[in-house]
């Protein structure tokens, strides 16, 4: 079932969690709400539900209009932040409330639910739990029988709010895998609320990203984080070194021993970003650029080796990532001194917020 | 590695206290009760345990009890719902209205109900020109117990609510649970506890309130009177052992109480036993 949202907003008072929105979401299609907290997207996402009613605005599930439906008619699933399993019931009976709750004519016999619910007990490899309290699984248990619990109703449309939030970081990384399979095999419309920029570039096939009650942009994982649109997604999605100055004949000079030959670049102030492994050490500096660096922290993280960089000419501490064998080559210590050379610039348009690439400073060597 | 203050003197000294405490405080003055009621040998313990006007004390107390109890009991449920669940103007308000009856003195809750309802009351005047009569009567005395006791299942109700929350309500909802579906199977489990810890609250102050009813009461032998009044009129009768029959009455309808609730636990206990 696709989802439209038909410039939906939400007011509380006279705060707004939700400006004027406009998205659609194909039948099928797993998309992250991304955003950091006080964005609007659990106040989206529950619109979607119906569990919050929109100020203005429709949300259309295919071509029916479902804005006035009541949520218990809606149809979806709902997998909630910190599960909310009924707390007095055993798993099973979390799994079949669902089909409890039908009116008597639509009920399925008891043998049929039993049947039903142990289908899906099994789907999130849990049948041997069957008999046991909320209270007595772990938190990555607890999620998949909420997820089991919402998938019972059979839901075109499966909502889920920071679903892996309060796992610790190997389960979340499972069960993100399993729930990546089991769309694949069922098919649902998905939709997630997550604060967790890595959670929604692996799960979704796209991600809206939202700050302040507005959605800032809407893309594939890869396009996303190769281009951002503006500098609060560009921070948002990972570590940022940022730069600032001004520019004089093409060179911005950042104190007495630093630079960066920006040429073409008009007279004025500039900010500059670039992610962390967009910046090389080198002993020297080179032509166009001439930032000197101490390394202050080293922190080898997983393929790769983070490393924290005192700089003189930022406010703001630079950081670079390096793979092990570029980190032992270059013999790299705390304490050492060497020079940054970016390797990618965006700058910041002033008007519009908007990233626009930079050409390059000089590689070249600094020696004539 | 001991944790703090788990010395055997200090547990020792701390059992004992406790014993001791409870002992003096809760033990002895039920013992006493039961004696003052034989003392003067089992005879006089029958004739004034089925003495006329004792028997009828003892249905107008368990009369008012039974209709006190559901009525506060939806009431506080009801009240516990709106103040948790939603919000709108007034609801701190609301919450604080609650305690009204916990604030005020029973006594002054009597005075005000005679003052409204009596025959010079201006509710009073007119309910007595449809000849109504509530004050010096039952109905007048269910009305004060009414007052007095409902905040006992809100507050109870309240704290454990707002702490848990109305995500599993959300989450019933979403699954496709109708209003009663909802509050039979996921709000009314979740509060079991609390709700029986305010039923027998609310039960065992509306057997034994003294000071609103016998403000409202008159005083009528065999008509408005309830255990807690008996107790206080036979023993400025000077009849001893009637006015403990009658105190002795009232601790077992206590003792009754706390035993339906332990039977209610451990009944729910072994139905959702996993």
């Amino acid at each position: 079932m696709s989802i439209n949202i038909d410039q939906v907003s939400r007011r509380f008072g006279t705060t707004t969690a939700l400006h004027p929105t406009t998205l659609s979401i194909g039948n099928g299609e797993l998309v992250g709400l991304l955003g950091p907290s006080g964005s609007g997207k659990t106040t989206l996402m529950r619109i979607i539900a119906g569990l919050e009613q929109p100020s203005e605005g429709r949300v259309l599930f295919g071509e029916r209009d479902v804005t006035r439906l009541h949520v218990r008619h809606r149809r979806v699933g709902f997998v909630f932040q910190h599960y909310a399993l009924f707390r007095h019931m055993s798993v099973f009976e979390n799994v079949a409330f669902g089909l409890r709750a039908r009116p008597r004519a639509e009920r399925p016999s008891n043998e049929e639910i039993k049947r039903r619910v142990f289908a899906l007990l099994e789907r999130v490899q849990l049948e041997k739990l069957a008999s046991r309290l909320p209270a007595q699984l772990s938190g990555g248990q607890q999620q998949r029988v909420s997820l089991a619990r919402a998938l019972a109703v059979e839901p075109e449309v499966l909502l889920m709010d920071e679903p892996f939030g309060a796992l610790d970081a190997k389960v979340r990384v499972e069960l993100r895998r399993w729930l990546r399979h089991l769309h694949a095999e069922l098919g649902f419309t998905c939709v997630f609320v997550t604060h967790d920029q890595e959670e929604a570039l692996e799960l979704s096939d796209r991600v809206v990203v939202m700050s302040q009650g507005r959605i800032e942009q809407v893309d594939e994982p890869t396009r996303l984080y190769r281009r951002p649109i503006n500098r609060f997604v560009f921070e948002f999605l990972g570590e940022t070194n940022a730069l600032s100055g001004e520019v004089r004949n093409g060179h911005l000079a950042l104190g007495e021993n630093a630079g960066l030959d920006l040429p073409g670049v008009a007279d004025g102030p500039v900010e500059l970003l670039l992610r962390p492994h967009e910046v090389a050490l080198a002993t020297s500096p080179s032509a166009g650029a001439r930032l000197p660096v101490t390394v202050s922290a080293i922190a080898p993280v997983g393929a790769e080796v983070r490393l924290e960089l005192e700089v003189t000419w930022s406010t703001q501490p630079w950081q670079a990532t390096l793979s092990h064998a570029e980190f032992e080559r270059a013999g790299i210590t705390r304490g050492t001194r060497c020079y940054a050379l970016p390797q990618q610039l965006r700058r910041v348009d002033e008007a519009s917020g908007a990233l626009v690439d930079m050409p390059l400073p000089n590689q070249g060597s600094d020696r004539p | 590695m001991r944790r703090i203050g788990d010395s055997t003197p200090v547990r020792v000294t701390l059992i004992l206290l406790a014993v001791v405490l409870s002992a003096l405080v809760l033990l002895v003055p039920l013992v006493a009760i039961v004696f003052e009621a034989f003392a003067r040998g089992i005879g006089p313990f029958i004739t004034n345990l089925t003495d006329y006007f004792t028997v009828q004390a003892i249905w107008l107390t368990l009369l008012i009890a039974v209709i006190t109890v559901p009525v506060n009991l939806v009431f506080g449920i009801f009240l516990a719902w709106l103040v948790t669940r939603f919000s709108f103007p007034g609801r701190r308000l609301l919450q604080t209205l609650i305690d009204i009856p916990f604030a005020v003195s029973p006594v002054i809750a009597g005075l005000l109900y005679l003052l409204l309802y009596g025959r010079n009351g201006w509710l009073g005047q007119w309910l007595d020109g449809h000849d109504v009569q509530l004050m010096f009567a039952w109905p007048g005395m269910l009305l004060v117990t009414i007052f007095v006791t409902c905040p006992f299942v809100a507050r109870e109700l309240i704290p454990l609510m707002q702490a848990q929350g109305s995500r599993e309500e959300e989450a019933a909802v979403t699954l496709g649970a109708n209003g009663w579906t909802l509050f039979r199977r996921v709000t009314l489990p979740n509060v079991r506890t609390a709700l029986i810890y305010g039923v027998i609250l609310t039960n065992a102050r509306a057997m034994g309130e003294f000071g609103a009813v016998s403000v409202v009461s008159g005083a009528i032998r065999g008509q408005t009177l309830t255990l807690p009044l008996m107790v206080q009129q036979l023993y400025q009768d000077y009849n001893t052992v009637g006015a403990f029959v009658a105190a002795l009455l009232l601790a077992v309808l206590a003792v009754l109480t706390l035993v339906v609730k332990a039977l209610l636990d451990t009944y729910a206990a072994r139905k959702h036993a996993p």
